[in-house]
């Protein structure tokens, strides 16, 4: 049976699909901050392999055509924005100054607790683009001179965790503004946390786009500086 | 034809992405530029919203699927991380909590704090108008 795995290429694609599906339903049912589709699919995705016996490579062989389509869903993220434009125009200001603070906020708690657990320099650089969107922050890393594969890691648990406490979060501490909303998502939780702001509306979706690109870029330089302190 | 001349249109921006992501020295990643690209298109009416509006929407709310495989490659990534996990991941969850309330909360207080002032500025017109 291992054999067929290695040779589909559909296998990867169509295991990952249906756990997703099992995840919507299985939220459907239960509304526990856990049963987030997107933890179900991949811990799914993770039993199913280790109990076949598959391994990754022979996995993503099918399941990479899901990633490739990133870039083009990435570069569609302008279609939102695009429509609210108008929102962006009339709050600009509390959306600069949002996405800063949530910058600045991120290197500085990851300072702080890089300083309190006593991580070394090499270990606190993986760690300052945790926020930011894989791409951009993988360089990050490099540049300063970190672990990427440990980066990539980081960024993606970010994103999932993001995406799985942003709806509870945002009701505990009572952030109702949709703006506000999309800011705090976007910058905390890149693009794994914008599909839920995607779902959570227009309005948030879009301005978790934005602040996916204008943190990462801010990031960049943020990061460079945070560099020096450990 | 539609969804063609659609998906056509969105790969190429993705390619013009990666041009510019291959010319330019700036670590700024592919998708990036070609968000930029699109947006810069739309607001210029150079690209009109039809066409690329449904190929968008669909790649847009299938996007979290996409994230499906390189999440499942922790799997192959833990070796990596196990050493060091406990630090490594209480770091990672509490920076993410923090950020998600200070940025929503800072953003949120300033759209307030405007409102307040155009309604305050509002009053004061209609006030000089009396």
């Amino acid at each position: 049976m291992s054999d067929l795995f290695v040779e589909s290429v559909f296998f990867g694609v169509v295991l990952s699909l249906v756990a997703y599906e099992a995840g919507v339903q299985l939220k459907k049912r239960i509304d526990f901050i856990l049963f987030n589709p997107l933890l179900l699919a991949i811990a799914i995705t993770m039993v199913v392999l280790l109990a076949c016996h598959v391994d990754y490579d022979t996995y993503y062989e099918g399941a990479k055509y899901l990633s490739y389509l990133l870039t083009p869903a990435t570069v569609c993220l302008a279609i939102p924005l695009y429509e609210q434009m108008e929102l962006l125009k009339g709050n600009w200001k509390a959306i600069v100054v949002g996405i800063c603070t949530g910058v600045l906020t991120s290197l500085t708690s990851v300072l702080v607790f890089s300083v309190v657990a006593g991580l070394n320099h090499k270990q606190y650089v993986t760690m300052l683009p945790k926020s930011i969107t894989t791409a951009i922050g993988m360089g990050v890393s490099e540049e300063l001179g970190g672990y990427a594969t440990i980066t990539v890691a980081v960024i993606i648990i970010t994103g999932l965790f993001g995406n799985m406490i942003a709806e509870t979060i945002c009701k505990v501490f009572r952030i109702e503004e949709p703006i506000a909303k999309g800011i705090a998502i976007g910058s905390s939780a890149h693009a794994m946390g914008t599909s839920k702001a995607m779902e959570m509306g227009e309005i948030e979706g879009a301005m978790s786009s934005l602040s996916i690109a204008v943190a990462g870029l801010l990031t960049v330089v943020g990061a460079s500086l945070f560099s020096n302190f450990i | 034809m539609k969804y063609m001349k659609q998906f056509c249109l969105i790969m190429f921006i993705s390619f013009l992405g990666e041009v510019l992501h291959h010319y330019l020295p700036l670590p700024i990643p592919s998708s990036i530029y070609g968000l930029v690209i699109l947006f810069v298109g739309l607001m210029t009416g150079v690209v009109k919203l039809s066409h690329v509006e449904e190929t968008g929407r669909f790649l847009i709310e299938i996007m979290p699927l996409m994230f499906i495989p390189a999440a499942v490659g922790l799997l192959e990534s833990w070796g990596i991380i196990a050493p060091i996990w406990i630090p490594i991941i209480g770091i990672t969850l509490i920076t993410t909590v923090i950020v998600m309330i200070v940025s929503g909360k800072v953003t949120q207080f300033v759209i307030r704090l405007e409102n307040q002032e155009e309604k305050s500025f509002e009053a004061k017109g209609v006030e000089a108008n009396e």
